[in-house]
């Protein structure tokens, strides 16, 4: 069946229901199209497993992060519940005032991060607070008479899940009975209530235990900004005269700020609200929070490479702050990373990466031969050791194993190392290693980071850092060095723990230094000749001068050059690393082209530069310049860019029927000119509607004949 | 970046040896230069920068070198295009060739000076512009055999009538490329040129007696003059050069052109016999993006959509995928380019179809809520959505594309879409982007975008023409005799008013009047009954005008309505 038709536009096909797939093949396409599609499955296997672990991982980091919040609103919520319960003086009075208790959500900027936290939102409040819980949006409200009825709708079928099923279909005839209104839906609430108060109680225990006699209906504006006021307004106003009826709560979800609130609504209306604010957790935080909980781990075998990582967070930084698409590059990363790389095989827990390593084939040894990384490895072996490896792939096995062993050392080392100079660099003024340890870590990641320039400004700093400072850190770093697996750093931190302990002592000493100071001064105000006290006063500066160094001044020298090993020693570059390529992903290019592409600049160089595609040598220039034989569409594209707003079809079709005649250099007067023109014609057609597609041009009433150019100032 | 190199290259784009060439040139001719002030305040603005770039003359050989390189071949484009992405201009890339008019020139000039009216809009500017490609091709020649050239210019020149001197450009923008011409070519060339143009001009002057141009001549001034005066106000001069409104552009049409209008088949048959460029290179490329496929496929199951974006149909490529890979489980086909599609029929069919549901829908959200509820609660329900050209005009508004977004964000749909337009990821804002979870791919093919241009709606404006003139044809013959003339006598109306630019219509009074005396009609009844009759055929428009009074009009062009005449006469 041909998908081109003048009469249609949507063409369904169905294969017959027998050949029709069931189970998933994605695995299949994983392994398709590759050619060295070794233990394809496995790393499709080990891939999914990976990003189960990950996007699961995600999930409780942002649960943990919006905790916080959540209990606060439920807070919030059941205050104003509980007065509605106990009907008390003080709810009586504010309903006298019709005031709708409001929860303003101050989310940040990152929209698209919102729908995750309203849906475990609603989760945690249909658990803990009321079943009544409606999230609107403002596409789905253009006017008050939508509201209503998506409110409504979601309403009853609130009521309906929380109920049994065998009501459904009465709530759905009356659904579409009853006409929407406030005083409906009030009536509707009475009629449940009264009903779950009695009913419920031997229906749905749990519910009801954790579900107040009479729960609150939650309505939540999840873009609260691009209601039209109209609407909210009207909302507002008609539910505040039932507030007696209908206990409601409304959430505002804002991108901007809580200022909004007011702006949208006139006082007359937002004094019918009692808004109390919320502010949700930045965005940036819980990115750090992620990086932190996700890369900075030893959890995940699979790790981002400098320039990954650095394409990930200018994503995050420079066009969207979503810690949603954060994620969504890292999970394409993964994927990329299993399907191209196929040594990825090896990318999991160590005793499992172990377990393969001894049943890789010997395409496989081939592939781990051919890395880079490794080859470096093996020429700085003996000889015999090198023939071993390169020849025989038991002896390459071996060396795998304890080669990732290394690795994997390697990683733990450098993570705790890497909290520990951070702990460091914090503190100095102006940050010059970065104020995020992500930044810390890209640095290191991409190289020896002692070589830097900033590295060696941040030294500098860190000798001129004052005790108690110097102190605290310290007692954090040993913190940060007891706390994990703290096996290998045991001599670490015995170290730190004999500096605290010298500082300690160094109070005694440092008194000791002032009496000599107090003594010289003392002998300074005795002597008054004058040559005597030059003397004297030379030989305090000489002793001054080389006594520069005062015990405090010789361990702090000691700390920072400690530390200097430290990280000398533990945060070499990942890619020095032999095997470094088996959990590394580290085509950047490939990550960049496909979350932040640039269409427009592709679409101009095929136009401008068609060579970067066609290679073909005719279209070849040395300048850079474009070929009169480029295809059609180029140059009248070039042509065009010759003109101002309005272009002459005539005057154009002309001028491209000279560069092709020109081209292909056709005798005019032998051949039937006409014919000729008429394709050179046909041509111009085609390429001039194919700019139009392209929205370079737009048909123009302003002259006959006349196209007006879209682009580049064209008007 | 792209901007500074668009700068450095503006500047060696500003040529001081053109100017000097050129002086040379018409001091020694003795013959009036033909230039445009406009002209002279773009070349202005281009020195200006050079100034200020302070190349020094040393260079000047350099760029002669350059400049050779660059008329060497067409459209000497002076950029790396990757680099400079968005900015390139053009005014690099084409140029036009210094007008050398001696005597001619004040003899075309004084009789178009006697043709009134119509000299407003274009200035001298369109006189002898060229564009380089001419001696640029002639130059290829010329390496061979410089006998063989200068006939073969003549003869080339001689089938395209004067075409390249009225090419016209934004000529405040590209003037400078007067002296671009001059500064790469040697002084024999300029002879050859010269000798070429006069003959140029007399067959074109013979073959186009009539028409319009205007030529008010001004006298060149000098290079160097002119770098001296325009140093200051140049931000004022540019606003004034970008600020006016009116267009200057030829005032030929292809009406004029004798050109035989092109229907989709005659053109589609033309394009047949043009031979196909670059195959070798173009299946090269589709061969590089079908491998792909299976990653697509992969990346579909994943979670995440496809957009296609690059330069060329990416329709054939996406047929591909669908029958090699898609051929046993359901999928949808959308062709965004069809001029009527609408969400509304996207949905359609995936309810009707897909689903296998009966019943209709109050709005389109409705029935987004039930398909996504069917494919929520049934998880072996699998969607393969193909849509070619995404961004179309039908579908590229906001509620459409937010539709759409919603339906790639269910995880059994998978979305494969391509886009065209340069402006195209304009569409989403961050919200829909998250909804469709987009990965990018650059597929340029290069192939022609034949399905997607085919339909009416297209620019193909020798098309319209013809379509409108057959229906008119097909339903007018199908009226009454007195049908026919009534709508006659309004056609000849409307050609007699078409230089009325402030023409309102017939009104319907006058209409009636006309009619009762060419005996068409006896009452106004009839008469409406008539013109009900032509408007449900859309061979009229009605429009009140701002006294009450009902005018009416043809939507259709004059020259398709003169052709129609023409035909009825034949006819007749």
């Amino acid at each position: 069946m041909s998908t081109s038709s003048v009469s249609k536009g949507c063409f369904v096909f169905k294969p017959s229901s027998k050949k029709r797939r069931i189970s998933s093949p994605t695995a299949d396409y994983f392994s398709q199209g590759k050619n060295d599609s070794e233990d394809s499955g496995l790393r499709f296997a080990s891939c999914q497993l990976l990003w189960k672990q990950i996007n699961s991982e995600t999930e409780k980091i942002q649960e943990e992060l919006n905790k916080q919040l959540f209990d606060n609103l439920i807070r919030f919520l059941r205050q104003s519940h509980s007065e509605f319960q106990t009907k008390t003086t003080e709810w009586m009075c504010r309903m006298k005032s019709s005031e709708i208790p409001t929860a303003a959500l101050v989310l940040g900027v990152n929209v698209t991060d919102h729908d995750v936290t309203f849906k475990s939102l609603s989760e945690v409040l249909q658990d803990n607070v009321t079943p009544y819980v409606v999230s609107l949006q403002a596409k789905e409200c253009p006017g008050i008479k939508h509201l209503l009825q998506k409110l409504m709708g979601q309403l009853m079928d609130c009521y309906v899940d929380a109920d049994s099923s065998e009501e459904e279909e009465c709530v759905n005839i009356s659904q579409k009975k009853i006409r929407c209104s406030m005083a409906s839906l009030s009536k509707w609430y009475e009629s449940v209530t009264k009903k779950t108060g009695s009913e419920t109680p031997s229906k749905k225990r749990t519910s009801s235990s954790r579900h107040w006699q009479s729960p609150p209906v939650v309505v939540i504006f999840k873009d609260m900004e691009s209601f039209t006021t109209k609407v909210l307004q009207d909302f507002i106003v008609i539910s505040s005269q039932h507030i007696h009826e209908f206990p409601l709560v409304l959430i505002f979800g804002i991108a901007t700020s809580p200022m909004i609130i007011h702006r949208l609504l006139p006082h007359s209306v937002s004094s019918l609200l009692c808004i109390e604010l919320f502010q949700s957790l930045s965005c940036k935080e819980h990115l750090a929070t992620v990086i932190d909980k996700l890369l900075l781990t030893t959890q995940f075998p699979f790790k981002l490479s400098e320039k990954v990582l650095q394409v990930l967070i200018n994503i995050f930084l420079y066009h969207d702050f979503s810690v949603q698409n954060f994620i969504k590059g890292f999970q394409l990363s993964i994927v990329e990373h299993f399907y191209s790389q196929p040594l990825s095989v090896l990318c999991c827990q160590l005793l499992e990466a172990k377990k393969r390593v001894n049943s890789l084939s010997h395409n496989q040894c081939e592939n781990i031969r051919s890395l880079p990384s490794f080859r470096r490895y093996v020429e700085s072996q003996v000889s015999e050791k090198q023939i071993a490896l390169l020849t025989e792939d038991s002896s390459l096995k071996e060396v795998t194993q304890t080669l990732l062993e290394d690795l994997h050392i390697y990683h733990e080392n450098y993570f705790t190392v890497l909290r520990c100079l951070h702990v460091f660099t914090t503190s100095l003024p102006k940050y010059p290693l970065g104020k995020q340890i992500r930044e810390l870590h890209c640095a290191c990641l991409g190289k020896s980071v002692w070589e830097t320039e900033e590295y060696e400004s941040a030294i500098q700093l860190l000798r001129m850092l004052a005790k108690d400072e110097l102190v605290a850190i310290l007692q954090k770093c040993a913190e940060i060095f007891i706390s994990p697996s703290g096996k290998q750093f045991s001599n670490t931190v015995e170290k730190l723990e004999e500096f605290l302990a010298r500082f300690q002592n160094l109070e005694a000493e440092t008194n000791e230094v002032q009496d000599v100071s107090v003594s010289s001064q003392k002998e300074l105000q005795k002597k008054t000749d004058l040559y005597h006290l030059q003397k004297t006063l030379l030989a305090l500066k000489e002793s001054k001068r080389s006594k520069k160094l005062t015990k405090f001044e010789m361990l702090r020298f000691e700390v920072v050059d400690f530390i200097d090993s430290l990280v000398r020693s533990y945060l070499a570059p990942a890619e020095m690393q032999t095997l470094n390529e088996v959990v590394y992903f580290n085509t950047a290019n490939t990550l960049r082209e496909h979350l932040n592409a640039a269409p427009r600049i592709a679409l101009h160089t095929a136009l401008n530069n068609p060579y970067c595609y066609l290679k073909n040598q005719t279209l070849k220039s040395d300048v850079g310049c474009i070929s009169n034989t480029a295809p059609d569409i180029c140059i009248v594209y070039k042509l065009h860019l010759e003109c101002g707003r309005l272009i002459n079809l005539v005057d154009w079709l002309e001028a491209f029927s000279t560069v092709v005649t020109a081209v292909e250099g056709t005798d005019p007067d032998a051949v039937a000119t006409d014919q000729v023109d008429e394709i050179i014609h046909a041509r111009f057609i085609r390429a001039v509607s194919e700019l139009e597609l392209l929205g370079f041009i737009k048909p123009s009433k302003q002259k006959t004949d006349h196209v007006a150019r879209l682009t580049w100032g064209g008007c | 970046m792209s901007q500074l190199e668009l700068k450095r290259n503006k500047v060696l784009e500003a040529r001081f040896v053109a100017d000097e060439d050129v002086l040379k040139h018409i001091s020694d001719n003795g013959g009036v230069k033909v230039r445009k002030d406009r002209a002279q305040l773009a070349l202005n603005i281009k020195r200006f920068v050079k100034k200020l770039e302070n190349i020094s003359d040393d260079d000047e050989a350099q760029e002669i070198l350059e400049e050779q390189n660059y008329v060497a071949v067409l459209g000497a484009c002076a950029e790396d295009s990757l680099r400079n992405g968005s900015s390139a201009g053009g005014g690099e890339i084409y140029s036009f060739q210094t007008p050398k008019r001696s005597g001619k020139m004040a003899e075309l000039a004084s009789e178009l000076a006697q043709t009134p009216g119509k000299n407003v809009t274009f200035e001298s500017s369109q006189y002898p512009e060229k564009p380089a490609s001419t001696p640029q091709s002639n130059k290829k020649y010329s390496a061979s055999n410089k006998a063989q050239l200068k006939s073969k210019k003549n003869e080339f020149v001689s089938t395209t009538p004067y075409r390249l001197r009225k090419r016209l450009s934004a000529p405040s923008l590209r003037s400078d490329s007067e002296s671009d011409y001059s500064a790469s070519c040697s002084e024999e060339e300029e002879e050859e040129d010269k000798d070429h143009k006069e003959t140029n001009d007399v067959i074109l002057d013979q073959k186009t007696p009539s028409k319009t141009r205007a030529a008010p001549a001004s006298k060149k001034t000098p290079a160097k003059k002119l770098k001296e005066e325009m140093t200051s106000n140049l931000v004022e001069e540019y606003f004034e050069a970008h600020s006016s409104s009116k267009v200057l552009t030829s005032d030929r049409t292809l009406q004029k052109l004798q050109k035989r209008k092109l229907d989709q088949q005659t053109l589609l048959v033309l394009l047949n016999k043009a031979p196909p460029a670059f195959t070798a290179e173009l299946k090269e490329l589709n061969q590089q993006h079908e491998s792909l496929f299976s990653k697509w496929m992969l990346q579909l199951h994943l979670g995440f959509s496809i957009v296609l974006y690059g330069l060329g149909s990416k329709r054939d490529l996406l047929e591909k995928f669908r029958t090699s890979l898609l051929q046993d489980s359901v999928h949808l086909v959308v062709n965004g380019f069809f001029p009527s599609i609408t969400v509304r029929s996207i949905l359609n069919s995936i309810t009707e179809e897909v689903l296998d549901h009966v019943g209709t829908f109050r709005s389109p959200l409705d029935q987004l809520d039930l398909i996504m509820k069917r494919f929520k609660e049934d998880s072996s329900l699998e969607l393969y959505l193909l849509i070619h050209n995404l961004d179309s005009k039908m579908l590229r508004g906001d509620k459409s594309q937010q539709i759409l977004a919603q339906l790639a964000s269910l995880p059994n749909i998978h979305l494969i879409a391509s886009i065209d337009h340069i402006n195209a990821p304009l569409m989403w804002d961050q919200a829909k982007q998250s909804l469709y979870n987009w990965l990018w791919y650059e597929t340029t093919t290069f192939s022609p975008y034949l399905e997607e241009t085919s339909y009416e709606n297209s620019l193909l404006v020798q098309q319209s023409g013809s379509l409108a003139l057959s229906s008119l044809t097909h339903v007018l013959h199908s009226l009454t005799p007195n049908a026919r003339g009534i709508f006659r006598l309004l056609a000849q109306y409307h050609l007699e008013n078409k230089d009325n630019p402030s023409y309102p219509g017939l009104s319907f009074q006058d209409f009636y009047q006309r009619c009762r005396e060419a005996f068409f009609v006896n009452s106004d009844l009839t008469l409406r009954a008539q013109l009900t009759e032509f408007r449900d055929h859309k061979l009229i428009r009605t429009k009140r005008g701002t006294d009450g009074v009902e005018y009416l009009l043809i939507p259709v062009d004059n020259g398709t309505l003169t052709d129609f005449l023409e035909k009825e006469d034949e006819d007749m």
